[in-house]
């Protein structure tokens, strides 16, 4: 079994009048299967409303199932007593920085996770140490979080969640506030985090240059899994991606654009090294070794 | 008729430990009709900036010319300023609170001091011209999705009729089509009614495509101010301050960098085609010629 696994999960979301009669019902999840393995680097594209974000408070027990199961590491997230667990095994980035810091001092916002769940004090200064060196940010860590830049700040957010030392991270756009670099420092720090460590990590996002490195890209539409399959493979159905109100990266258009102008280059062309290995071959250029 | 910042400092919590200059001698001349990108890392003075433009933040030292009027004269009607230049926040969604949506754009006009039918019509354009379906008019502006209900946080700008519109970070965590909604809105309220637009942005792509001239800031100083092709030129400065160009751009670099005679002036999608096609063909020719 896979570390995140959902089989037919609906969550509707119910809102009630004063007197508790039914109002509404919203249903944000439409029977999704799911099977994330162990080690995965997995993005998560839909429209804003398309439940991405309820997906991902499933896996961390922020919200439990309306109907259908997910199990977290085997857990099903249903059962009361799985909560802490779960929650332990899978931590959540939000996309605000500011909201997830509390301590006035780097390190002690880092250590705060451990501390809560009592681990020894010596261990908490070695796991605060450990997962402030895994972001780049050990330099910091008797600095106040205030002065930090956006991606600093979101990367000491993101220690915070490795001192916990969870199995699987979900980062629910954790660069929707940042600027180019700190969207850069940001995916690395997620990259690294699950090649050196073997965290499985589950990325949303609304930067589809962010997902060209994924292993699997899931697309969600009106609460329903409707796409799934590498980035190349994603990334190739740019018109079934507009209607789905998402995009392509802008060296995928571009490529695009000259094969359409009938150049010889193929469909799913996701990075700029490999755009400019295409164009230097119909160019004659020989790139030269490196 | 203009904006005119002349070494407009800000210095937060002066005299104290947590002092900080967030803005340093900037000079600035914005021009009526002009649609301005400002870019730079968090924390280089965007923010602070733009909040001097309609007076909510008063400068630690400097001057601030509206329409060649001194907005710190005493007899400076700040309200007006309001009232001209339109300030739209980051996240201004999480401003609305009306119970409908056409009550919640009526507010800035009401407040204005129209009368409740001038600005229920003021509410009507502004809600058409973001493109709200009239259906909608009377439901909870709580009940829409993210994208709907930052349009309705800017037709409560537009509804009081700026000259000036100011968006801080706009398409922060929209979907793609989103972003594009509302920067084609952004753009066409430029077009057709000939407004000043500032658009503050960490997407160095949107601000390629939509802008005519780019500020950059750093470390609460104007860096550089220019064209997006002569701001973009100095893509290896930019990325030392914690920004980058567009995509093209360097894509356009490389590709020179083997001898490729290709555009590295381009910044858009359409511009970097053009000049590929144009380099791609004309090699060809050439190497046809040569074979002849």
């Amino acid at each position: 079994m896979g570390i995140i696994k959902a089989k037919q999960l609906v969550h509707e979301y119910i809102r009630r009048d004063e007197e508790g009669n039914v109002e509404s019902i919203q249903t944000a999840l439409d029977h999704v299967d799911l099977d994330v393995e162990p080690g995965q680097f997995i993005a998560i594209l839909g429209h804003n409303g398309s439940g991405k974000s309820t997906l991902a408070k499933h896996i961390n027990a922020l919200l439990t199932p309306t109907e259908g199961s997910l199990w977290v590491n085997g857990m099903d997230v249903s059962e009361e007593q799985n909560v802490l667990p779960v929650r332990q095994t899978a931590g959540m980035v939000f996309q605000n920085p500011d909201n997830q810091i509390i301590a006035s001092v780097v390190e002690e916002d880092v250590g705060f996770g451990p501390e809560n769940i009592g681990v020894p004090t010596e261990e908490i200064w070695q796991r605060v140490e450990e997962s402030l060196k895994s972001v780049g940010m050990l330099e910091y860590r008797t600095h106040s979080p205030n002065k930090l830049s956006g991606g600093q700040k979101q990367r000491v957010a993101i220690a915070g969640v490795v001192a916990m030392q969870p199995k699987c991270i979900v980062f629910d756009e954790p660069t929707a506030m940042l600027d180019p670099n700190g969207r850069k420092e940001v995916i690395r720090t997620a990259h690294e985090l699950n090649q050196k460590k073997g965290v499985t990590v589950i990325l949303i996002t609304h930067y589809m240059e962010e997902v060209v490195d994924a292993d699997r890209v899931i697309v969600m539409d009106q609460g329903k899994v409707v796409m799934q399959g590498t980035p190349r493979e994603i990334f190739s159905q740019v018109g079934k991606l507009k209607e789905y109100r998402l995009d392509v990266p802008q060296i995928t258009i571009l490529a695009d654009l000259l094969r359409q102008s009938g150049l010889d280059i193929p469909v799913g062309v996701l990075t700029r090294e490999e755009l400019v290995g295409h164009i230097l071959r119909l160019a004659q250029v020989e790139p030269p070794a490196k | 008729m203009s904006i005119i910042l002349d070494k407009v400092n800000h210095i937060y919590s002066p005299g104290t430990a947590y002092e900080i200059q967030a803005l340093k001698d900037v000079n600035l001349k914005i021009e009526d009709g002009q649609f301005i990108g400002i870019i730079g890392h968090t924390g280089s003075g965007k923010s602070t900036l733009i909040q001097h433009l309609n007076g909510l933040m008063k400068a630690t030292s400097g001057a601030i010319y509206f329409h060649g009027k001194d907005i710190y004269d005493e007899d400076f009607d700040l309200r007006e300023l309001r009232n001209r230049v339109g300030l739209v926040f980051q996240y201004p969604e999480h401003q609305l609170f009306e119970t409908t949506i056409f009550d919640d754009v009526c507010f800035g006009p009401k407040n204005q001091g129209l009368s409740k039918e001038e600005a229920g019509l003021r509410a009507f354009e502004a809600l058409r011209n973001v493109g709200m379906p009239e259906e909608l008019y009377y439901q909870s502006p709580f009940d829409l999705s993210g994208g709907q209900k930052r349009r309705v946080a800017i037709a409560g700008v537009l509804a009081m009729k700026p000259e000036v519109l100011i968006l801080d970070e706009p398409t922060a965590g929209l979907d793609p089509a989103g972003r594009d909604e509302i920067l084609d809105l952004v753009a066409r309220m430029h077009r057709e009614r000939g407004i000043t637009v500032i658009l503050v942005s960490h997407s160095m792509e949107d601000v390629a495509k939509y802008v005519q001239r780019i500020v950059v800031m750093n470390r609460g100083s104007v860096m550089y101010d220019g064209t997006p092709k002569e701001v973009f030129r100095h893509y290896k400065e930019l990325e030392a301050v914690g920004l980058a160009a567009p995509q093209v751009t360097y894509l356009m670099n490389e590709l020179k960098a083997y001898g490729l005679k290709v555009d590295t002036d381009a910044t858009t999608i359409a511009e970097a085609r053009a000049s590929l096609l144009e380099a791609l063909t004309g090699i060809d020719s050439q190497k046809n010629d040569f074979h002849r």
